[in-house]
C-alpha cells in the first residue's frame, strides 16, 4: 500500500544529502558517477509514476532517452541551436511521439504497451546505429559543451548541482501533483481501474499523460548526459539501458518516489564497486538483485518504511 | 428513460443473456432479481458499458448506448455502485466522494459533500480516513455518496444489501428512498428478493439470462411462484 510521506521533510532530508555529499568525492570520478546515478534516478521518478500509478510497463525508456539525447544533439551541432532550446524542441517532439504510440496502445487492457516499447525501444536503437551520416553510426558523435544563456557548464561540481538541483525539482512537483485533482484520478486508477470508469474517468486518457511524462523525464535526462559526457552513441539507447532502468524502478520499490532513487544510486554504484571481482562481477551482480528481490519483494524503500513505521508505533 | 431490446451477452460460449427486454421510466425505482448466476451483474455491465453485447441495443434517453465506453456512459448521468462497492480504498472519504464529482464542473460539488455527510455523519467524522479502512457498512455510505456526488439521472446498485448487517441495509435503503423521493430513476439488482420488492415500483424476474416475470412489485410480492423460488415461503 502507498504510505503518504511528509513530503517537505523528506525533500528537505534529500537535499541536505545531496549538498553534504561532494565533501566525500575524492576525484572526478565520484562526481560521473554521482551524475549518472541522478540522471538515471531522474529517469527511474518518471517511470515509476508509469509502472506504479498507471500499471504499465515501458521496456523503451532506455531508447526514448537516448533518442531524445540525439535529437537535442543534433540540434545543437547541425543547426546551431542553443543546448536549452534543443532540448525544448526534443521534449516537445519526444512528447509528441510518446503520446502517439500511447494512444491506441492504452485502450488495450493488458501489457501491450510493454511489446510496443520494446518493439520500438530497438527499432530507435537500429536506426541510430544506421543512419551514420545523421548520427555518426555506432562510433557516436561528440557534443558540444553545455551552456544556459551563456553560463557553459564545465566542471563536475557544476553538473552536480545542476542535476541535484534538476531531480529535488522533479520530486516536489511529482509530490505536489500526486496531492491535486490530478493525482487523485492517478490513485484512484492505482486503486480500482473499473470504479475509476464507472465514475466517468477515461483512464486510457490519462494513462497516456502519465507516459507522455515519463518520456518527457527520460528525454531531459538523456540529452542531459550527452551534454554532460560531450559525447553520445547508440549504446545510450540500447535494450539493456531500459531493462537497468526498470529493474532499477522494481528494486527500489514500485510506487515509491523514494524507492526509484534508491534503486537508480545502488544499481549505477554497484557495478562500480563489483570491478574488482573481475569475471565474477556478472554473477555476484545477478547474485545481488535476486536476493533482494527474494527477502524485500516489495523493493528497498519498502525495508525503511517498515522501520520508520515500527520506530513511530513504539513511540506512542 | 432507459430502454433495453433484445440483448444476448455471451462470456465465450456461455450465454449469460438471452433476449432480455426491459424499461425504465423517469422517476421509477425498478429491481431486477434472480438467483446467482442468473444475469444479474452482466446486465448491469453491459448497461455502463463494462461489457459488450452480443447483439440488441440499449437506449438511454433515446440515444442508443450499446457501444459507449464506460465512461462515457458515466458522462450521460448514469451512475453504478458497483458489487463489492469499488471504492478507492488508498483515497480517504472525502476524495472518493470527490471522485464521484469528477465529471461536473459547477461549483455546488462542496454543497453536495455536505448534503452527505449531513446524510451519513459518521461519513463527516471519517472524512479523512482511507475509505479501506472503514466498516462494510460505512464503505457502502461512501459508494452511495460517491455515486450521487455525480447528480446522477439513473443510478444503477449492484446487491447493495450484500455482506451487510440487517440494520445497516435499513439504513442504505433509506437513503436510497430519499433519493427516489427527489427525482433519481433507480434501478436495484438484488438478490433479497423481499427487501427489492418492498421498495420498489417494479420488478423483473431474471432466471437463467432470460427475463421470466415482470410486473408490479407488489403483485410480486403476493406471486405464487415468486415465493416459492425466491421469497422461501
Amino acid at each position: 500500500m502507498l504510505k503518504r510521506y511528509n513530503i517537505n521533510r523528506d525533500i528537505l532530508t534529500l537535499s541536505a544529502i545531496l549538498i553534504i555529499i561532494p565533501f566525500f568525492f575524492q576525484n572526478d570520478f565520484y562526481y560521473e558517477i554521482a551524475i549518472v546515478s541522478l540522471l538515471n534516478a531522474l529517469i527511474c521518478i518518471g517511470l515509476n509514476m508509469l509502472m506504479g500509478y498507471a500499471g504499465q510497463v515501458s521496456l523503451g525508456h532506455g531508447a526514448f532517452a537516448g533518442l531524445g539525447g540525439y535529437i537535442a544533439v543534433i540540434l545543437g551541432s547541425k543547426y546551431g541551436i542553443t543546448p536549452l532550446f534543443s532540448i525544448f524542441i526534443a521534449v516537445v517532439t519526444m512528447s509528441l511521439f510518446a503520446f502517439i504510440i500511447s494512444k491506441p496502445i492504452l485502450r488495450l487492457k493488458g501489457h501491450y504497451l510493454a511489446m510496443a516499447t520494446l518493439g520500438i525501444g530497438i527499432i530507435i536503437s537500429i536506426v541510430l546505429n544506421v543512419e551514420d551520416e545523421l548520427t555518426g553510426g555506432s562510433d557516436g558523435m561528440s557534443v558540444d559543451s553545455f551552456t544556459i544563456f551563456g553560463y557553459e557548464f564545465v566542471d563536475s561540481l557544476q553538473w552536480y548541482m545542476l542535476c541535484s538541483f534538476l531531480l529535488v525539482f522533479t520530486i516536489w512537483m511529482f509530490s505536489n501533483l500526486i496531492d491535486s485533482p490530478f493525482g487523485r484520478v492517478l490513485r484512484s486508477i492505482e486503486g480500482s481501474e473499473k470504479a475509476a470508469n464507472s465514475v466517468g474517468i477515461n483512464v486510457s486518457h490519462y494513462k497516456s499523460i502519465v507516459f507522455v511524462i515519463s518520456v518527457v523525464i527520460a528525454t531531459i535526462a538523456g540529452s542531459l548526459y550527452a551534454f554532460f559526457s560531450g559525447f553520445i552513441s547508440p549504446s545510450e539507447a540500447s535494450f539493456s539501458h531500459s531493462i537497468e532502468l526498470v529493474v532499477m524502478v522494481v528494486l527500489g520499490g514500485l510506487g515509491r518516489i523514494y524507492g526509484a532513487i534508491i534503486g537508480a544510486v545502488i544499481l549505477t554504484i554497484l557495478p562500480q564497486l563489483l570491478t574488482s571481482f573481475e569475471d565474477y562481477q556478472t554473477l555476484i551482480y545477478g547474485s545481488i538483485i535476486i536476493f533482494v528481490m527474494i527477502f524485500m519483494p516489495k523493493g528497498i524503500a519498502s525495508v525503511y518504511e517498515d522501520v520508520k513505521g515500527r520506530l513511530f508505533a513504539s513511540n506512542k | 428513460m432507459l430502454k433495453i431490446e433484445k440483448l444476448c451477452c455471451n462470456y465465450k460460449q456461455i450465454i449469460a443473456l438471452s433476449d432480455v427486454s426491459l424499461h425504465i421510466n423517469r422517476g421509477e425505482m425498478i429491481s431486477l432479481i434472480g438467483a446467482n448466476g442468473a444475469g444479474k451483474t452482466t446486465l448491469l455491465r453491459a448497461i455502463s458499458g463494462l461489457q459488450n453485447p452480443k447483439s440488441g441495443n440499449i437506449y438511454f434517453e433515446n440515444k442508443n448506448i450499446t457501444k459507449l465506453e464506460s465512461h462515457d456512459v458515466a458522462k450521460l448521468g448514469i451512475a453504478q455502485i458497483p458489487e463489492g462497492r469499488g471504492l478507492f480504498s488508498i483515497l480517504s472519504v472525502e476524495e472518493n466522494l470527490r471522485l464521484g464529482a469528477y465529471i461536473r464542473d459547477d461549483n455546488e460539488i462542496e454543497l453536495d459533500i455536505e448534503k452527505i455527510y449531513s446524510q451519513f455523519p459518521i461519513l463527516k467524522e471519517k472524512s479523512k480516513e482511507y475509505a479501506g479502512t472503514l466498516s462494510g457498512g460505512q464503505q457502502q455510505m461512501v459508494a452511495v455518496g460517491r455515486a450521487l456526488m455525480s447528480r446522477p439521472k439513473l443510478l444503477l446498485l449492484d446487491e447493495p444489501s450484500m455482506g451487510l448487517a440487517p440494520i445497516i441495509v435499513e439504513e442504505i435503503f433509506e437513503a436510497i428512498k430519499i433519493l427516489r423521493d427527489s427525482g433519481t430513476t433507480i434501478f436495484i439488482v438484488e438478490q433479497n428478493a423481499f427487501l427489492a420488492l418492498s421498495v420498489t415500483d417494479r420488478a423483473y424476474v431474471l432466471e437463467n439470462g432470460r427475463i421470466v416475470m415482470s410486473g408490479n412489485s407488489v403483485e410480486l410480492l403476493e406471486d405464487e411462484g415468486v415465493k416459492e423460488a425466491y421469497l422461501g415461503a
